[in-house]
């Protein structure tokens, strides 16, 4: 199977790999997937506390290129945004942008599930009541 | 060197200009039936699928009337298996094979459970052979065939034959292997090994695809397997179908190949398959699946942790061909049920790659490998959540998955 050029470019230029430190109050980490079915996401938002607006995104993926493509997207598109404008991202917004295959929609709906997470590590630190719109798949 | 470079011998090889020079005259010229008795056209068919009997005979000590021409290893794989179910119903209807073989057999078996056989699916080894007491020990009187591979197509782990078919024989029952990774590439006798049923096909030994082989035993014992299509009663009456001559004069051709220059070649691939597995073994946890030192001499499956196969494959894809255990586009989302049989955990199963090297495989070109692979390694470790947490000293069983 081929992958589309925005995966492809993804895959060989990661936007924003890396570890944020999970300490913090004002960074939210959500970890998703297993790795018995080969796909780990983990996906950081750093928040501004007075603004609510996310200031920096970081991840690390195990798993296929389509995967990878996904949090990579995901964290781009996260910077800049509100908390609240996050939760606003489907996974078929990752669909359409690199163009994957019925076979790859998973990895997108791991994006984010890893978007959700992360917000509700943050709002769970920061004394907000959970999300419960967070599925399970 | 040229791009891309194709490790990828176990899945097809490319074929031997040698062998298109066989068969090109059989396309045109050559075109005859060789079922025609009656003029020059099909005597000369003839006469060239008779060639390649011997040929091919040759390669695997067997006896030409013994070769039956079929349209690939599936096909000899299920001609055998459901072949010999039909033809020894009034002996037993068990059938013996094990969890590592080649679908082809296994969804084989399937079917002959359908039908009301029983089959036992044989574990194996963490090594990936079979246990011979366990063998021997599932065989009851109302067995009628042990089903084994030669070589495995995934770990390139080569099965103890001789004392396989010893133990069947023993119990007056019948034997079969499905040698498509073996022949032409190892030393593969009928005799010696005790062979009754051998399968392999054309196209992994440099030879045409849409072309295979049953070995079908006629002495000691005299074999015969039900034909599974109805028609004229080609190759004494167990595979109906005008024979396809360029295809048979192709894998004749293959097979006299192999019987030249398979003993240096095996050679000369395990040295460069064992430089390509040395290299890459430098990275920190990398393991080879399989054991070592029953393998074929092409074949290795390596594990890299912390990365997923696809993932690492597509970091050299474009310039290198392999294939991974992983299943990352199959939607049931399972790594490969060989290496899981072998014990491997499956976030191992999906990091595993298979190179398989072959006859037009260059020492440049496995530099080229361990250079390509080592740097997509190191580059998916830096981008994976799993390496890290092994690097900080987290115990990857203490964390609660969230299984899909």
């Amino acid at each position: 199977m081929a992958y589309s050029e925005k995966v492809i470019d993804h895959y060989n230029n990661p936007k924003n790999v890396g570890t944020l430190d999970k300490s913090q109050t004002n960074v939210g980490t959500g970890l998703v997937g297993a790795p018995e079915c080969g796909d780990v996401m983990r996906l950081q938002i750093q928040v501004d506390e007075i603004t609510g607006t996310i200031t920096d995104a970081k991840f690390k993926t195990f798993g296929c290129g389509s995967a990878i493509a996904s949090s990579s997207l995901a964290t781009e598109w996260l910077k800049g945004k509100t908390v609240d404008q996050a939760l606003t991202i489907d996974n078929m917004d990752i669909v359409e942008e690199l163009n994957l295959p019925p076979v790859k929609i998973h990895c997108s709906v791991l994006a984010e599930d890893a978007i959700k997470a992360a917000i509700n590590d943050y709002r769970v630190k920061n004394g907000l009541p959970q999300l419960e719109t967070v599925a399970v798949h | 060197m040229n791009l891309p470079i194709y490790l990828d011998n176990n899945a097809t090889t490319p074929m031997d200009p040698r062998v298109l020079e066989a068969m090109l005259p059989y396309f045109t010229n050559k075109f005859g039936n060789a079922a025609s008795r009656s003029h020059a056209f099909g005597w000369e068919a003839e006469d060239a699928v008779d060639t390649a009997r011997e040929q091919i005979a040759k390669l695997i000590n067997a006896d030409p009337k013994e070769i039956i021409f079929t349209s690939g290893a599936t096909e000899s794989d299920n001609l055998a298996i459901k072949g010999i179910f039909e033809m020894y119903a009034s002996k037993g209807n068990h059938i013996i094979t094990a969890v590592t073989e080649h679908k082809a057999v296994l969804d084989a078996c399937k079917h002959i459970e359908h039908l009301g056989g029983q089959v036992t699916y044989l574990p194996v080894k963490n090594d990936g052979l079979i246990d011979l007491e366990q063998l021997e020990n599932a065989i009851t009187p109302q067995t009628i065939l042990v089903a084994i591979m030669y070589g495995n197509n995934e770990v390139g782990v080569v099965q103890p034959i001789k004392e396989i078919s010893q133990i069947a024989h023993k119990h007056g029952v019948l034997f079969f292997t499905d040698a498509t990774q073996a022949v032409g590439k190892i030393p593969v006798d009928v005799i010696a090994d005790g062979i009754d049923l051998l399968a392999f096909t054309g196209h992994k030994i440099y030879g045409p695809k849409g072309v295979g082989v049953l070995y079908v035993r006629r002495k000691n014992p005299r074999v015969k397997v039900t034909a599974q299509m109805d028609g004229g009663g080609h190759e004494r009456g167990m595979r109906s179908g005008t024979l396809n001559v360029p295809g048979i004069v192709g894998l004749g051709k293959a097979c006299e190949i192999c019987m030249n220059e398979m003993a240096a070649e095996a050679e000369r691939l395990s040295q460069m398959r064992n430089r390509l597995e040395n290299a890459l073994l430098q990275l920190e946890e990398a393991y080879v699946n399989g054991n070592r030192e029953h393998r074929l001499p092409h074949t290795t499956n390596i594990s890299f942790k912390y990365v997923e196969g696809e993932g690492l494959m597509m970091g050299f894809n474009k310039n290198i061909a392999v294939s991974s255990g992983s299943a990352c586009t199959s939607a049931s989302l399972e790594p490969s049920y060989v290496l899981k049989a072998l014990g491997l955990g499956d976030d191992l199963a999906h990091s595993s790659i298979r190179f398989g090297l072959g006859r037009f495989t260059t020492d440049d070109q496995i530099d080229f490998a361990i250079e390509a692979v080592t740097q997509s390694v190191n580059k998916l470790r830096e981008m994976s959540p799993l390496w890290e947490m092994y690097k900080d000293g987290i115990d990857l069983d203490s964390i609660e998955w969230a299984h899909h």
